[in-house]
Parts: C-alpha cells; structure tokens; sequence
C-alpha cells in the first residue's frame, strides 16, 4: 500500500512490486487455513464422484469391478424410479421456488408498510426458517396434516368438507407445502431487506403523478426487487437439489416412487442399495444442474463485489 | 366521530400483519403448546389446559437424549470455532492487504458453496468409512466446517473492510504489532459483526439434516436425527414428539431471532444488505 504504483505499462508485471514488501511473503501464508481445505473439498470428492460413475463399484459386491463405461448411467436411465425421480425434482424446485418467491414479494410488501407490532409479526413470519428440517417435516405430517386428529382435518371437519389423507393422496404437494413453509421466510427476509433501499421519494413522486398502487406495484417495487428475486432463486434452487431431511422422514420416497427426487434417488440406490457406481451417476447429474445454476449466480454475486470494493 | 381513510386502512394492515405472522407461527406455537401436554389431551384442540411437564420428563428418561443434545452442541460450537480458526487469517488478508487476485479468491470460495450435498454424497460417505469417521463427531465437524468456511470468510471480510483504514494505520505509527492490532483495535470493532455471523454458522450447523442424517448413527448421531427418529410410529405420540421438538429447537431460534440483520447478508454472500 505504500508502494507507489508503477507506470501503466508495467502493471503487467505485478512480481516487482511484491518485493519491495517482505512481509508480503508471510501474508500470503494466511490464506492457506481457508483455501487449502476448500480446495480438497472442492476436488477430492467430486473427482472420485466421477470415477466412481464409469466404474462397477458396489459396496455388498467388491468382486465386481471393473471399468464401466457409460453402463452406470445407462443403468440409472433405465432405472424405473429415473424418470419419475428427474420430473419430482423438476415439479418440486418449480412449484417450492414459485410458492416462495410470490408469498415472499407479497409478504415483503406488506410487512414493508408500518403497524403497530410489526416487528413482533415478521418475528413470526420468519421464525420457520429456524426450525430443523426433520422437525419441520414431523410436525406437519403428524399434527397438522394427519387425516383425522390434524389441524387441517379439524378445519376442514368445521366446515363441513371431507377430510384429506394428505401423505397418501397427495404426497408431493403435501412435501412442497412443508419445504415452502421452511422457505417463504427466506425468500421474505431478502425481499424485505432488499424493498427497504427502494427510494422512499420515488414512491412519493409516483403517488403524486396518480399512480395506483398497482402501477407503482408493477412499475417502481418489481423491478427493483429484480435482482433481489434473482439471489433468492439461485440461492434456493442449489439448496432444493439436496433437500433430503423432510422426504426421508415423512414419505421416505413413497409412495411408490412419488416423491422420490433426484437427491433421495441417489440416497436410495448408493446408502440402501450399495451400488455407489450408480449413485454416483446421479449425484454428477445433480452437480451438473447445480452448475448451470451457479453459473449466473457467481457472475451477477461478481457484479456486486465490483461494485462494491 | 368517524374516522378517516388512512386510519382504517391502518387497522386492516395492522389486522392482516398479525394474523399472517400468527398463521406461520402456528404450527410452531402448537408444537410449543402440544409439548406442555399430556399424551392423553394432546389430540384436543384446547388452547387452556392444566400444563405439564409429563413429556419432558418422558424425553429425559430416553437415556440417550442429553448425548444427542451434547452431540449438537459440540459439533455446531466446534465447527463454528474451527471455521473462524481458518477464515480470520484470510479475511484479514484480503480485507487489509488485497492482491489482484483477492477478488476471484473470495468468488471461488463461494462457488464451493453451490456443489449440491447430493452430488457429493457417495465418495464422502465411502471416504469417512476409510478414515473412519463415519459416525463420529470429527467427522461431523469437519463436513459442517466446509460447509461454513466460505461463509465465515465472506462475513470477515465485508466486516473487516469496513474498519477505516485510518485506524489501522494510526495505530501502526504508534508502533502497534500486528497481533496488537488485531486484539486491541479489530477486535472490538468487529466484535458485533463476527459474533452474529457466529451464531448464524451454529444455526446452519445445528440445523443441518443432510449430513448427520447419513453420516452419523448412534454415537455422533445430533438431535436433528434423534428426532428424525421419532418419524413412525413414534410421531403418534404428540406430546412427546413436541416436547423433544421444542428443546430441538427453542434455543437456536431465539438465536436466529438475535442475528436477524445479518441474516440476510450471511444467506446471499452479500448480494443483498
């Protein structure tokens, strides 16, 4: 820092200026706690994830080995519960991530405005974000949605409607609502944090050139939550890829293959079927997915940073 | 005397406000209510009942709660030690003496972040087995240190970066090494930042389902698979099921209520303030 900088042409050369420091060389050290373990975390397991897709490698069978080719994705493609399990994911990513992200903007608008107590009532809105997902997913399945003692059940049975057998009529769904409950306070926390930088006076002026609070709505509040929405859909979309807790303590896949994704997939055939060859073909899907998401997530979060510093 | 529009609009927002909070609130409060309950009154409706702590005393003779309960407590506090071990000296670094390459340093340690547990799940499971940490709170530490890491740097740094350079600087003139720098003058000033990132990392730890639910079994098993134990057919049993649920959770959601601003900013890397 105290080192001048160098002439434009020499910035291509950055070796010279280090040395003028010595004590650069030791600060240097200081990166290796953090990346030295990222980096194995980053390699380590994804390499033998590849390996382990094109070789035979099961867990009950070490005789069977061997290189596999494409034999383990050709498996996995054949596999009855593959294409089931690729559509739930895809129904279930689409259907938690539109839930979370329109309750979450309308909730965001609301609480954006002032009332007595508010805080208190977002305290409430967002407390589910805290409560561990097997917790979540018992509670609802036992005390909220079970078909005769539940809460829903008991509404229902006030209004004269017949009850609903959530888990066996509805498996899916009935997961969806649970991730969406443990979700909409993440999405709402960003959207409101995000809401509260919008420019009071842009608000203002709107008013006073007769917009209603649907133009402003739709003109002024969706596009500056624009990049907000985008976080939290990226954000979300990796973190729904492994959602695995509420689907293994409350349907554990079922019925029949109903709500097996393609994370309980790979749980399914490498931990209770031992074929980690397999598994491991899945789990490289699962990563390509999460790739083509983060991509855009990296390079908007690389957008921010230069912005900022 | 009638009153005006802006009023009545305010009580129909302070109306809704409250009874939005409380529908999401719900299921927690009648896991909370359900827990004071005994086994027989906790299928009734009733909001007033004569409380008990029949439950509690029924998930304490599990002889095995408080290791599970001691299991959580070891691995979220101790991962999220061991992550600010590792990230202290690398957000100093890129906060006070940044390269040209401190800014693609930090993206890609966020990047480690969008690798899905479940492509990952196999060659961990198979490598801990080798190692012999399958079940065992090392191992469990070490995977939810990963997990955090990039975090914790991240929060370090933008909390660094704000400390004015002045400071530093004056202090240097007055002759201040290093380590008296980073005592007297980073840590008081960081102090509130860090410490809610603390607790942010103990929440995502002591939550955290995957991982414990496949890595850990009996000896290192964490209460977020003490209670995935109680999936069938022990989740019949409400009272008992809540009460357990309600010390699962109770503790780190006071804490999530504790670090709600920096919430935000931990969950998006920044993105979002």
């Amino acid at each position: 820092m105290s080192v001048q900088s160098p002439p434009a042409a020499l910035n291509d050369y950055p070796a010279p200026v280090l040395k003028v420091d010595p004590a650069e060389k030791w600060r240097r050290l200081l990166m290796w706690p953090s990346v030295i373990p990222l980096l194995l975390w980053m390699i380590v397991p994804l390499a033998f994830t590849i390996y382990f897709s094109f070789i035979r490698y099961n867990l009950l069978n070490p005789a069977n080995t061997g290189f596999a080719g494409f034999q383990n994705y050709q498996f996995l493609w054949g596999d009855a519960s593959f294409g089931p399990a690729i559509l739930n994911t895809l129904i279930f990513i689409g259907a938690v991530l539109a839930i979370t992200v329109v309750v979450g903007i309308l909730l965001a608008v609301l609480y954006d405005q002032d009332f007595p107590g508010k805080n208190i009532a977002m305290l409430l809105v967002i407390a589910p974000f805290f409560v561990m997902p097997t917790v979540s997913a018992l509670i609802w399945k036992n005390m909220i949605m079970h078909p005769v003692y539940g809460s829903i059940a008991l509404i229902l049975q006030k209004l004269g409607l017949p009850p609903v057998d959530w888990f066996a009529d509805y498996p899916l769904l009935s997961v969806i609502i649970i991730v969406s409950w443990e979700w909409i306070p993440f999405s709402f926390l960003i959207l409101v944090t995000a809401l509260k930088s919008l420019d009071v006076e842009q608000k203002e002026a709107a008013s006073i050139d007769g917009a209603g609070p649907f133009t402003k709505f739709r003109y002024i509040v969706l596009p500056h939550l624009e990049k907000a929405i985008g976080v939290v859909v990226m954000i979300e979309m990796i973190f729904l890829l492994s959602i695995f807790a509420e689907i293994y303590t409350t349907t554990g896949g079922g019925p029949g293959n109903a709500t097996t994704t393609l994370a309980y997939l790979v749980y399914a055939l490498g931990l209770q079927q031992f074929d980690a060859g397999i598994a491991s073909a899945g789990g490289i899907l699962a990563v390509v997915l999460a790739n083509i998401v983060s991509i855009f997530l990296v390079r908007m979060l690389a957008k921010n940073l230069s912005q900022s510093v | 005397m009638t009153m005006s529009k802006p009023a009545w609009t305010k009580i129909g927002l302070t109306i809704l406000g409250w009874l939005v909070g409380a529908m999401f609130f719900y299921p927690i409060f009648w896991m909370a209510i359900t827990a004071f309950k005994t086994e027989k009154g906790a299928y009734s409706p009733d909001i007033f009942f004569l409380p008990t702590l029949e439950s509690f005393a029924d998930v304490f003779a599990r002889s095995d709660y408080f290791l599970f309960a001691r299991n959580s407590i070891i691995v979220s506090f101790g991962s999220t030690i061991l992550c600010f071990i590792l990230a202290i000296p690398s957000a100093y670094r890129m906060a006070f003496y940044p390269t040209a390459k401190s800014q693609s340093t930090m993206l890609w340690m966020l990047s480690t972040k969008m690798m899905p547990a479940v492509g990952v799940l196999i060659p961990i499971y198979i490598i801990w087995q080798w190692l012999h940490l399958l079940d065992t709170i090392t191992g469990l530490i070490i995977i939810y240190t990963l997990m955090n890491l990039p975090i914790a740097v991240w929060m370090s740094y933008t909390y660094f970066s704000e400390v004015p350079k002045g400071i530093l600087e004056a202090g240097r003139i007055d002759g201040a090494t290093a380590s008296q720098e980073l005592w007297h003058l980073l840590r008081p000033m960081t102090m509130p930042g860090l410490s809610s990132t603390a607790l942010l990392l103990i929440i995502l730890a002591w939550n955290e389902a995957f991982w414990s639910i496949n890595l850990s079994s009996a000896k290192a098993a964490p209460l977020t698979v003490f209670i995935a134990s109680y999936s069938s057919p022990e989740g019949l049993f409400w009272a008992k099921l809540s009460a357990a649920s309600l010390l699962a959770v109770a503790p780190i959601m006071v804490m999530g209520w504790l670090t709600q601003k920096q919430l935000v900013r931990g969950l998006t890397f920044g993105a979002v303030k």
